[in-house]
């Protein structure tokens, strides 16, 4: 048979890219490598993935952007009603709620994140089954999704402290970094809850459970001067608490660096981050044979 | 090294099939420790296997490879591994055992479609599933148009794909898949789809990719399309290459392999049937007869032929299509009665159905036919069909009237006719 005439000229090209390249499938053995290199050379699909997401969140939703606001907006109210008005917690000298808006504007996308993260390879078992992809791409989409519904909270966050006259001090610089250690967190929470989901669907029921408990052990109600100076460094072993005392500390102005705090979430979460990775990357070979 | 583009060495892949229901809960792995907490430790250990698990080698010690520009054939029963070593090849799944080599850039095409989501406009799916393809946004914003071009959707491009019908919607689908660039690609038969003038185009651009000189791995149950597009063919049995030469060959002997008939009127169990499908509910038997008595009910040119299928459903559902279809020895289809073509909906109650397939005159002539069976609701374009079993078994249609028909029954269809304008005779 001869070549058809009306050929696109792609076809005709034949082979492109790097002829050289070779891949090379074996079973893995033990720990397996985390092939940053190929996660790097995926970038684009990570994006994409990101992409839809967001638009099939704002698009399937009647009230849209709307929902990213009024989670933590009525959560605050409630607080503020309950646990500033009735149970009269401190909250160190600024309106209480100013102080839980914001620890529940990064509480409330760690939340989202997780819930979405965890359940997103279980979500896109479909895809899993078809095309070859790093895995980690899908929980990792649904937490930088998140950041979008991050970034409307926050804009009613910068209205509550301007209606209420407080100015933040110069550590609202390090906001930016602030909110990717919550990412951070949500990510790594999220690889080790997708991975466990995939073979245990128990996972998506506990997670629930888990959020809630998990709010109880993150300063966001009450200030974390109320937990016992010994217990602290325990205490911020939860990566969250870091989260939240860091963007009290950067919005709020004038209160101690939670230097200490911050910097054992930080290694608690790397901890956690790369524990997740690797096992990730284990369960990541039975994905397609199991989900 | 440079003129191998695939070569696979002694891969087997292995499933544990009591692994999925067992281990499906935490609860199970809980109530297992405790049980018998030192031999679940062992078993961790050393990865033994327990007594009540299945073990299913869907590929044992597969080794062949592929020359750069080859166009090899996958062809076998279901359930002979041809899927699985796609999977392999792909990178979806990994191999229990094995090496694989792959020399240059993968493309692997097992279904049409992966990732669109129906909210989402055609040109945003456009990019979205070349990305999932493994295209690059530069590359897919190039080829963009002839994209759209080819899926004959230019005026809907920019509506959200839920309101395609399902023509339009695999149309596209596939019109992103043919223009992925790979120097290896792997297909399965993502071809199934769509009406027959679009089978036809894609027809053409697989041979237009075969013909351009890459490396293509091509599964389908269509034994014409591996012919006319593939120079060599691998037979797959039970996991194992069974087979390995011209493809025409191969489908001849693939083909003497898979007569196995079952006689008119006798309940045929179809629970060990390799079959696809998201069921329950599914067949569990099914029967065939003709009327003619005189000819022990075989299915005969011209006569009626009845299909009786016993479909075993876990609640009261509705399905919208239950189908039997005659393929002939190619795999091509003849023959589909289709509850959905007269658009009459199917209530299954609760357990067993017993439903019959009355096609009221079979033009088909003197041979062997396949038997399918297909039962779909109305999400079938996007989670494909609740049970399908492609090759139930084979039937043989004989002639009663052969004087009538004529001697040579070529053609797979017979048609009444007659001609006129003849000069009288005498």
């Amino acid at each position: 048979m001869t070549v058809p005439e009306r050929l696109p000229p792609d076809l005709l090209a034949g082979p492109s890219g790097d002829p050289g390249r070779t891949i090379v499938i074996r079973p893995a053995t033990g720990w397996v490598p985390l092939r940053l290199r190929e996660l790097w050379e995926y970038r684009e699909l990570l994006y994409f993935l990101t992409w839809r997401d967001i638009k099939v969140r704002y698009k399937q939703t009647a009230l849209g952007a709307a929902w990213a606001v009024i989670q933590p907006f009525f959560t605050m109210v409630v607080f503020s009603i309950f646990f500033g008005r009735l149970a009269k917690l401190p909250s160190e000298g600024v309106p209480y709620p100013v102080f839980t808006y914001c620890a529940l504007v990064p509480w409330t996308y760690f939340a989202t994140a997780l819930t979405q993260s965890s359940n997103s390879l279980v979500d896109h078992a479909r895809l899993i089954t078809k095309v070859y992809f790093p895995r980690i791409l899908v929980p990792a989409a649904a937490v930088i999704a998140g950041l979008v519904d991050l970034a409307i909270a926050f804009v009613v966050l910068v209205g509550m402290l301007l209606w209420y006259g407080v100015t933040p001090g110069p550590a609202v610089l390090l906001l930016p970094l602030l909110a990717l250690l919550a990412t951070i967190t949500a990510l790594a929470v999220g690889l080790w809850l997708s991975a466990l989901n995939v073979q245990y669907r128990d996972v998506k029921y506990t997670i629930p459970f888990l959020v809630q408990f998990w709010l109880f052990l993150t300063p966001v109600a009450y200030s974390s001067t109320l937990v016992p100076e010994r217990w602290r460094a325990l205490y911020a072993l939860n990566p969250m608490t870091g989260v939240v005392e860091g963007f009290r500390w950067a919005l709020l102005g004038h209160r101690a660096a939670p230097g200490p705090m911050l910097l054992i979430s930080i290694a608690s979460v790397l901890l956690l981050l790369i524990g997740g990775l690797f096992y990730f990357r284990r369960m990541e070979q039975r994905f397609a044979d199991v989900v | 090294m440079s003129d191998v583009a695939i070569r696979v060495n002694e891969v087997s892949k292995r499933y544990r099939l009591g692994r999925r229901e067992s281990y499906a809960t935490l609860r199970g792995v809980l109530a297992d420790v405790v049980a018998s907490p030192f031999q679940w430790v062992g078993r961790q250990r050393l990865g033994v296997e327990r007594a009540q698990d299945e073990i299913l080698w869907a590929l044992r010690e597969v080794t062949f490879s592929v020359a750069r520009g080859e166009v090899l054939g996958l062809i076998g029963r279901n359930g002979a591994g041809k899927s699985t070593l796609l999977k392999v090849l792909s990178r979806i799944t990994e191999p229990t055992t094995g090496v694989v080599e792959l020399h240059g850039r993968v493309g692997s095409l097992l279904e049409v479609g992966t990732g669109f989501h129906p909210e989402l406009t055609g040109r945003e799916n456009v990019f979205l599933n070349g990305a999932i393809l493994g295209m690059r946004r530069a590359e897919i914003a190039r080829k963009f148009d002839e994209i759209v071009a080819f899926a004959e959707t230019e005026r809907f491009i920019d509506t959200p794909v839920k309101h395609y019908s399902s023509g339009m919607y695999m149309r596209l689908a596939f019109a992103v898949a043919a223009h992925l660039e790979a120097e290896i690609l792997v297909v399965d038969e993502v071809l199934a789809v769509g009406d027959a003038a679009f089978q036809r185009k894609c027809m053409g651009k697989m041979g237009d990719v075969a013909h351009a000189g890459r490396t293509v791995l091509f599964v389908s149950h269509n034994l014409e399309a591996i012919q006319r597009l593939c120079t060599r063919a691998l037979l797959l049995d039970r996991g194992r290459v069974d087979a390995d030469g011209p493809a025409p060959a191969l489908v001849a002997r693939y083909l003497s392999a898979i007569s196995s008939r079952a006689r008119p009127n006798e309940w045929i169990d179809l629970s060990d049937i390799t079959r696809l499908g998201s069921g329950p509910p599914r067949f569990v038997a099914v029967q065939y007869a003709s009327d003619r008595a005189a000819i022990g009910f075989q299915p005969c040119t011209g006569a009626p032929l009845e299909i009786g299928v016993v479909v075993h459903s876990d609640a009261e559902r509705d399905v919208s299509s239950l189908a039997v279809t005659l393929y002939n020895q190619l795999g091509t289809k003849l023959v589909n009665a289709d509850s959905h073509a007269i658009n009459l909906p199917i209530r299954l109650r609760p357990g067993r159905n017993e439903l019959r397939i009355r096609i009221e005159r079979l033009y088909l002539n003197p041979g062997l036919y396949r038997l399918g069976l297909w039962l779909a609701d109305a999400t079938v374009a996007r989670s494909g069909p609740v049970d399908f079993i492609e090759g139930a078994f084979e039937i043989e249609v004989v002639a009663l009237e052969s004087d009538r028909i004529g001697l040579t029954a070529e053609a797979a269809v017979a048609c009444e006719f007659s001609i006129r304008g003849m000069a009288a005779a005498g």
